[in-house]
């Protein structure tokens, strides 16, 4: 790390084959991941994915088992944490008790004797607004205030590269609203690579260029927010990043710019680029909010997917949208989301439904449907339970 | 009329005292009352004993040991004068003893106590050999001492061989012997307070240090010394006030000789067998303000007075 001198910009970070063991488990398996300088990345995955482990690999607080570590194209494997170019704001923040708020940002500045530390602590400080606490002890401050020292001690040194540990985890969510937005300008100011770790998607979606899921120490699918939401590789990120309506079924013909999926003796159709496997047992899914309501059966016209009649057994009211549990007998249960353009639901709970959606919103996972494992089965309790409702009120009907 | 202005005053006036504040701290007092009373009783009065004592006088042509109370303040520029050396000796050993005690226990407890976390056995093990000597008396340890480091021992003789040592040099009865059996006796009331700041401390400040471009040495002293200075600060009280007014180690029967006589030597030759009370009581006095107004400067310095 040289002396004296800022990063002068934010520099690129490439994982090469990445495996890390630790006694009884891997953490990580194979990664290759490479962060073009000046972006703003987030590893988002579930609390034991690995994500944690990738970043202190990053930081230098871990070694790789096998692999290499480049940053801004420099091979930073083998040296120690305090001599990469590399800040963290820790997810416990980690600020040194027995220093006062500005001994403890101007810390790093004086480890490398760039001059003026003081002056450019305090600034820092006015970044996030709590200069005028420079002289407490961190334990005079609350968790929010905490975690905004902690992220002008690592800013303030201008790494080529900030790790970012859940750093917003603790905070409520105005404040965090507050701090992504904050984060987000200090970022494009400043021109940094950030590197940020989160479980929790809406902060990924919201601050990331770029988004890599990961699971169980892989990287799933990487790529915009907007394209990992709207074009799920594989049923984790289909189901981590929001929720989706998945359906397995037969590809009856594949001809033509969509693929024919027979899911329990109903056609579906999937755009063919969309889809990731054009043949066999596939499974296709649809986000909640792309579905339509209809309390009589629609006509339908070309280019949509129909689906029903099915009942409706829950309605959940959140504001913006209502949500619909919608359970279809062979289907098992559908979500589906609908904003709230007139007062009250539009339908009740037990309505009879159909769902219409346009072609052009479904999508083809890459998962093999017969490692089965990884979905839920489509005979879930809930779905059993309305099916026998179901039946239950046909013999009503009869008698 | 006369209503309005009684609920007025009745609202403004201050509100009904509470009984059970009062009956909780007389509750207090009762509890307090049996460590009160034993300080009184086997503190205070043995020290105000202790003081009378200092300012006696010898009863005229009376026997050796025969005192009168009296107001000789004498007694102390008498001792001071006396035995001025022995008492910095004191002081001078006993910091010796401290710091090397410290330099040998930081690292021992850093060990045990960061190292050993993450082996709960080995830790426990660890910790119980630091304990371990105290099985055995101290008396008996220091004399063990005495044969190892006598002059027909294997240290010495090993030492003449390697000719670090003259031919009719000595290692008991020099003032070496005596710090290092103060340094030896002490080191258990080093280590343990160290050992529990350095058990709790938390690694990710060590972590944050490097990742904040602090080398592993820098961290040391920036982060995880001042973060377990109150177990160093503890341990240094802890060995140097007894080490202070030891008068064992450097006794002519223990590791001692005629030239390290310390300040509790004297104290005991007067008491004992010269049955000069209260030069000996003086001079327990001397030893207590000093130990006092050290201890208190360097807690002041330290800046930890919560932590006493």
């Amino acid at each position: 790390m040289a002396q004296g001198a800022f990063a002068e910009s934010g520099a690129d970070l490439e994982l090469v084959g990445i495996t890390k063991r630790f006694p009884g488990f891997t953490a990580i398996e194979d990664l290759h991941l490479t962060i073009p300088a000046g972006s703003f990345f987030a590893l988002l995955g579930p609390s034991g994915c690995g994500k944690t482990t990738t970043l202190r690999l990053v930081a230098g607080l871990e070694e790789p088992t096998s692999g290499r570590i480049l940053i801004g194209g420099k091979d930073v494997t083998a040296t120690k944490s305090f001599q990469r170019p590399v800040n963290t704001v820790f997810q416990s923040y980690a600020l040194f008790p027995h220093m006062t708020i500005l001994e403890n940002v101007a810390f790093g500045l004086k480890r490398r004797k760039i001059a003026d530390a003081t002056a450019k602590a305090h600034e820092a400080l006015r970044l996030v607004e709590l200069d005028h606490v420079a002289s407490r002890k961190p334990q005079q401050l609350s968790g929010g205030q905490q975690q905004r020292v902690a992220l002008a001690r690592a800013v303030v040194n201008r790494p080529a590269l900030l790790l970012l540990d859940e750093p917003l985890g603790a905070l409520d969510l105005k404040l965090r609203r507050q701090m992504q937005i904050e984060l987000k300008d200090i970022q494009s100011d400043v021109g940094l690579t950030f590197l940020h770790v989160t479980h929790d998607q809406e902060e990924a979606m919201t601050m990331a260029d770029t988004v890599a899921v990961m699971n169980k120490g892989r990287i799933e699918q990487m790529g915009a927010p907007q394209e990992l939401y709207e074009l799920p590789r594989t049923a984790f990120v289909a189901n981590f990043l929001g929720q989706s309506n998945l359906f397995t079924g037969t590809v009856r013909s594949s001809s033509g710019a969509s693929i024919i999926v027979d899911v329990a003796g109903r056609a579906i159709e999937v755009p063919r680029e969309r889809a990731q496997r054009h043949a066999g047992e596939v499974t296709i899914g649809v986000r909640p909010e792309k579905l339509m309501l209809h309390t009589v059966e629609p006509t339908v016209p070309s280019g949509t997917n129909v689906n029903g009649p099915g009942r409706v057994v829950d309605v959940s009211f959140s504001g913006v949208s209502t949500s619909y549990q919608v359970a279809v007998p062979g289907l098992g249960t559908m979500v589906v989301f609908a904003q709230n353009m007139v007062f009250g639901p539009v339908v009740n709970t037990g309505a009879e439904v159909w769902m219409t959606w346009t072609v052009d919103h479904g999508f083809g996972l890459a998962d093999d449907p017969a490692d089965g494992s990884r979905f839920p089965a489509d005979a879930d309790t809930q779905s059993i339970a309305t099916e026998r409702r179901d039946e239950l009120a046909a013999e009503l009907e009869e008698a | 009329m006369a209503f309005g202005a009684f609920s007025s005053t009745a609202t403004a006036g201050p509100p009904p005292v509470d009984a059970a504040p009062r009956k909780r701290s007389y509750i207090a007092l009762l509890l307090l009352l049996p460590g009160v009373l034993y300080l009184g009783l086997f503190f205070l009065a043995p020290l105000l004993s202790l003081i009378i004592t200092s300012f006696q006088a010898p009863v005229d042509f009376g026997d050796i040991g025969q005192y009168q109370t009296a107001f000789k303040w004498e007694n102390y520029t008498t001792v001071v004068g006396m035995y001025g050396e022995h008492i910095i000796r004191s002081f001078f050993y006993a910091l010796l003893a401290t710091i090397f005690a410290l330099l040998f226990s930081y690292p021992l407890a850093y060990f045990i106590g960061v190292k050993l976390r993450r082996f709960p056995l080995v830790q426990a093990l660890g910790l119980t050999l630091v304990i371990a000597p105290f099985f055995i008396s101290f008396l008996l340890r220091t004399l063990a001492w005495k044969q190892i480091l006598s002059d027909e021992g294997v240290v010495v003789s090993a030492l003449k061989a390697v000719a670090l040592l003259g031919p009719d040099a000595h290692i008991t009865g020099e003032p070496v012997a005596v710090v290092f059996g103060l340094t030896y006796n002490f080191i258990p009331f080093m280590t343990l307070p160290i050992y529990t700041s350095l058990q709790s401390l938390d690694l990710r400040y060590v972590e944050a240090g490097g990742d904040l471009y602090a080398s592993p040495a820098r961290t040391f002293f920036s982060v995880t010394l001042p973060l377990s200075a109150p177990g160093v600060i503890s341990g240094a009280l802890l060995t140097f006030i007894p080490a202070a007014g030891d008068y064992v180690n450097a006794s002519s029967s223990f590791l001692g000789g005629r030239d390290t006589q310390m300040i509790g030597n004297v104290i005991e030759t007067n008491f004992l067998v010269l049955q000069n009370y209260p030069a000996a009581a003086a001079l327990s006095i001397i030893l207590m303000a000093a130990i006092l107004i050290i201890v208190g400067v360097y807690v002041r310095r330290s800046g930890t007075d919560e932590l006493l």
